[in-house]
């Protein structure tokens, strides 16, 4: 849990340090400690700053010389946590194990935004990184004041500042220990050169690994207050219906029922016990409206192609495509694409402790997003956001927005109506069934060619749906209970539509769609990942078109070094061999390989990949035998840690793409466990080879999102280069892959 | 009602008010064992497992009542913090965790493989966990883990 206990008050005593005589005066007054402060909700705690601008944000190194670092993004099981660690102890030479992380406190951690579109590195990090850097410019200033010696003469390790020329130091403890730094973060405080690291660019082991696999780690899942109640919620019978009565006369005998909460179509029972809360949910009668809103699956796609369309965006707009199009005797390559809707299916249903006392709420969440869900509960609740203290406990990956909110403000909602401690537990059907979803998407291609293989025009069209200003999905008991709430945003789902290639004309258009089916959320690499299986595929079909090897056909068109360097050393580690004719097929099974690339957002991580792949002609199953990875994310903070992110990455997308689906009836989403939503299995995960490119004066970048977005197209060129079939539409279910096959 | 169990080589008593409730909730909730997680409550995903009588076995969905003498043994069994199962250590070596929900299942399924067939091949550990899902992608990282705790024993 990420509760922090208070060191107690420190003496109050001001001072400021004046290095003198120099023209750079560095100034840091030590007021009190205010650092830590309990957990309990309503119990006063001195306010510890959460600025963004200041040292103290970010920072405190107690009387041990231990070092609390507070950080706004958190880890979602991804290693963030080790990583932030990691930049930290660096930065301000210290061991990490002097290093203790407290993450997503709304009332102790800077808003540091959102953890997630691959930036808490990138963006957040660098934040604690130059914070740390601040710290330490200020320490040695001060060590060197006190040691009566040139700033320039000493350096710091192990939490000492000493003489460069050696002698004795001073450590941090004497120097800062317990009080404040009352410094702003300067942004141009010298950072420690990547040659002396010796904790950053290391597999360092992450820090919460031993205690997950001894069953000590403590989840959302653990957490408990004392004199806390259990609830579920009862969930309408279809996605809109409204609660028409219900009837808990049976509960009332069931050994700690407690009863119920209902405001709207919110209805959630309550028990002494987990289990008296689940038996209760299983045993109350209710009756709802029917209601049938949603589109025909089996028409899903003609669905969004007819959807009514807000406006227009041009994302990407180079030379005149139109023109470029109706080139005489160019050949014109079209090819639409489309992405089915996934669940985030989380292994752990989402989970999250409220309590309500005098006024003010605190809740105890999973979420990727304490500080945006503090807005949300206020919003909700119609109370002050300061009311609202919200508080990062880890649970399952969530891997973007999934029910870790909604369960937050089931709790909240819970514990104001009756001001009781309440954890609340998603069942696996809530999760499934009602956790936002990534939106259904459709792209259309077109590309004009000449008879050289140059290509003239591309034009790469997406259909999604539209967003409001501000990102942030709806809480759906706000929604259900008639509370205020924000319209639902998609996340910037319009990403990576924009391409690398230097084509003369070009254009890439968002068509923003007036509604979709269901509550629209962010998956992992969203958009992005939609996006890029359009255009990574289209550009193998233009390059097939083209009778240009795929990987050439890249390189000719790619005027970014960095780039090319990424393809040239994925070509060595896949050993590739260009691809001017397609394999034949032995007997029932052909292989092929297909690569894919991308530059992410167009703006930061390169990322290539080759898949090699077999498909059963016969029942038409695709088994992804391995993936060749080359990644540049600039400065590598763990190679170990980014290994792991990117084999989760390949893994999970394969899953997405060869199998993952949401299927839904008129009424409701009908997938609503494992065995309707299958996920990829032990059996059939492919291995994985991987070349990372480390570039320790370079700017950090993300590594959560960027090797996604390459898996599915890098799956469907594999799979045109075994058979000759085009798989245009995620995922590549047997049933799609022998229809293909038929309609080569 | 009043029952007395098995657990990591201890007798406990639990009170239960239902017979059907799943073990899952009386280690979890009751003796505070918070290596079994709850993932699914329908015995597809693995999160929960625990060994009876030295079985992998899915405890969300085995009632209490049914349980009687047979010897339980949690992840929290296996060994802790000071004094890590060979499996634990290898799940650390090989950093085979990422949010770590499912790891649970995946090391005391893994325990139950490794009595019956000391020497698995890779194919032979997956067969093994192929009903034990993982969201995040670690399965690699599993795979290897398992291999290298199997070969330390050797």
């Amino acid at each position: 849990m990420t509760t922090h206990v208070s060191e107690g008050p420190v003496s109050a005593a001001r001072r400021d340090f004046l290095k003198t005589g120099g023209a750079l005066v560095v100034t840091f007054s030590l007021g009190a400690g205010t650092a830590g402060t309990a957990g309990a909700a309503g119990q006063a705690a001195p306010a510890k700053t959460v600025a963004l601008d200041q040292v103290d944000g970010f920072l405190a190194i107690d009387a041990r010389g231990h070092v609390t670092v507070y950080s706004g993004k958190v880890d979602l099981g991804t290693g963030v946590q080790t990583a932030m660690a990691q930049i930290a102890a660096e930065e301000l030479s210290v061991p990490m194990n002097r290093v203790t992380i407290i993450q997503g406190d709304t009332l102790l951690t800077p808003d540091q935004g959102v953890t997630f579109g691959s930036l808490s590195i990138q963006n957040g990090g660098m934040q604690i990184r130059q914070a740390a850097a601040t710290a330490r410019q200020a320490l040695l200033a001060e060590g060197a004041a006190k040691l009566g010696v040139d700033k320039d003469a000493v350096g710091a390790k192990d939490g000492v500042v000493a003489p460069k020329a050696g002698g004795k130091g001073v450590d941090y403890a004497a120097l800062i220990g317990g009080k404040d730094f009352r410094l702003a973060v300067d942004p141009k405080a010298a950072l420690k050169d990547p040659k002396d690291y010796t904790i950053v660019g290391k597999p360092v082991a992450r820090i919460d690994i031993p205690d997950k696999v001894t069953g000590h780690f403590t989840y959302m899942h653990d957490f408990k207050r004392k004199g806390m109640l259990h609830a579920r919620v009862i969930r309408p019978k279809a996605m809109k219906s409204t609660l028409q009565s219900w009837n808990d006369f049976a509960c009332r005998k069931m050994p700690g029922y407690v009863g119920v909460v209902k405001k709207g179509n919110f209805l959630a029972v309550l028990g002494r016990s987990e289990w008296a809360a689940i038996a209760a949910s299983r045993t109350i009668e209710t009756t709802w409206s029917d209601w049938a809103g949603l589109p025909d699956q089996a028409q899903l796609w003609e669905y969004v192609r007819n959807t009514k369309v807000n406006k227009d965006e041009d994302l990407q707009k180079v030379g005149d495509v139109a023109e470029a199009l109706k080139t005489p005797n160019a050949k014109i390559v079209t090819a639409s694409y489309n992405f089915a809707i996934h669940t985030h299916g989380s292994i752990g249903p989402s989970c999250a402790v409220a309590e309500f006392q005098d006024g003010e709420l605190t809740c105890w969440s999973a979420s990727q997003q304490t500080h945006l869900l503090r807005k949300q509960i206020a919003t909700m609740l119609s109370i002050k956001p300061d009311k609202v203290r919200c508080i990062y406990v880890e649970g399952a990956g969530c891997y973007g927005r999934n029910g870790h909110e909604d369960a937050a403000a089931d709790a909240a909602l819970i514990a104001s109506e009756t001001s009781l401690p309440v954890r609340v537990q998603w069942m696996r059907q809530d999760e499934h069934g009602w956790d936002p979803k990534g939106p259904p998407t459709l792209l259309d291609y077109r590309a004009a060619l000449d008879d050289k293989g140059n290509v003239l025009g591309w034009q790469g069209e997406v259909f999604i749906p539209d967003r409001p200003k501000d990102i942030a999905v709806t809480l759906l008991p706000a929604e259900l209970a008639g509370l205020p709430h924000e319209e639902a945003h998609p996340g910037n789902i319009h990403q990576s539509l924009a391409i690398p290639y230097t084509f003369p004309n070009i254009r890439a258009v968002a068509h923003w769609l007036a509604e979709t089916p269901f509550r629209p959320s962010w998956i992992r690499t969203p958009g992005r990942m939609q996006n890029t299986f359009g255009n990574e595929s289209f550009i193998d079909e233009v390059a097939v078109a083209a009778g240009v090897d795929p990987l050439e056909f890249r390189l000719k068109n790619l005027k970014d070094p960095r780039g090319a360097e990424l393809l040239q050393a994925l070509a060595e580690l896949a050993n590739w061999k260009p691809q001017t004719s397609r394999p034949t097929p032995a007997g029932d099974v052909a292989r092929g390989r297909g690569l894919a690339f991308v530059k992410y957002e167009l703006v930061r991580t390169y990322v290539g990949a080759v898949a090699d792949v077999e498909v059963n002609l016969k029942t038409g199953k695709v088994t992804v035998t391995k993936f060749h990875v080359a990644h540049d994310c600039g400065q590598i903070i763990n190679p170990d840690g980014l290994r792991n992110q990117i084999e989760g990455n390949v893994v999970q997308t394969v899953s997405r793409t060869l199998i993952e689906e949401l299927t839904f009836d008129r009424s409701r989403v009908t997938s609503v466990d494992w065995a309707s939503y299958p996920i990829l299995k032990f059996p059939d995960v492919p291995d994985v080879a991987i070349r990372l490119i480390d570039r320790p004066t370079e700017k950090p970048w993300g590594a959560g999102e960027p090797t996604a977005a390459i898996v599915p197209a890098a799956i469907a060129n594999a799979i045109y280069n075994a058979t000759g079939a085009r798989l245009r539409s995620v995922p590549f279910t047997p049933a799609k892959v022998q229809a293909a096959l038929k309609s080569t | 009602m009043k029952m007395t169990l098995n657990v990591n080589g201890k007798p406990v008593a639990i009170t239960a008010d239902d017979p059907l409730m799943p073990l899952l909730y009386a280690l979890r909730d009751d003796l505070g064992l918070h290596g079994p997680r709850f993932g699914c409550g329908l015995g597809q995903c693995g999160a929960c497992t625990v060994l009876v009588d030295g079985k992998a076995m899915r405890s969300c969905v085995m009632p209490v009542a049914t349980i009687g003498g047979k010897k339980i043994v949690t992840l929290e069994g296996l060994g802790g913090p000071g004094q890590l199962h060979p499996l634990q250590r290898a799940f650390i070596d090989e950093q085979a965790v990422q949010c770590g929900y499912c790891i649970n299942g995946m090391i005391m399924q893994a325990a139950a493989l490794l009595q019956t067939n000391k020497k698995p091949t890779e194919q032979d550990i997956k067969a093994a966990l192929a009903e034990n899902l993982c969201r995040c992608g670690t399965h690699l990282r599993i795979v290897r883990a398992i291999k290298r705790a199997s070969d330390a024993a050797a």
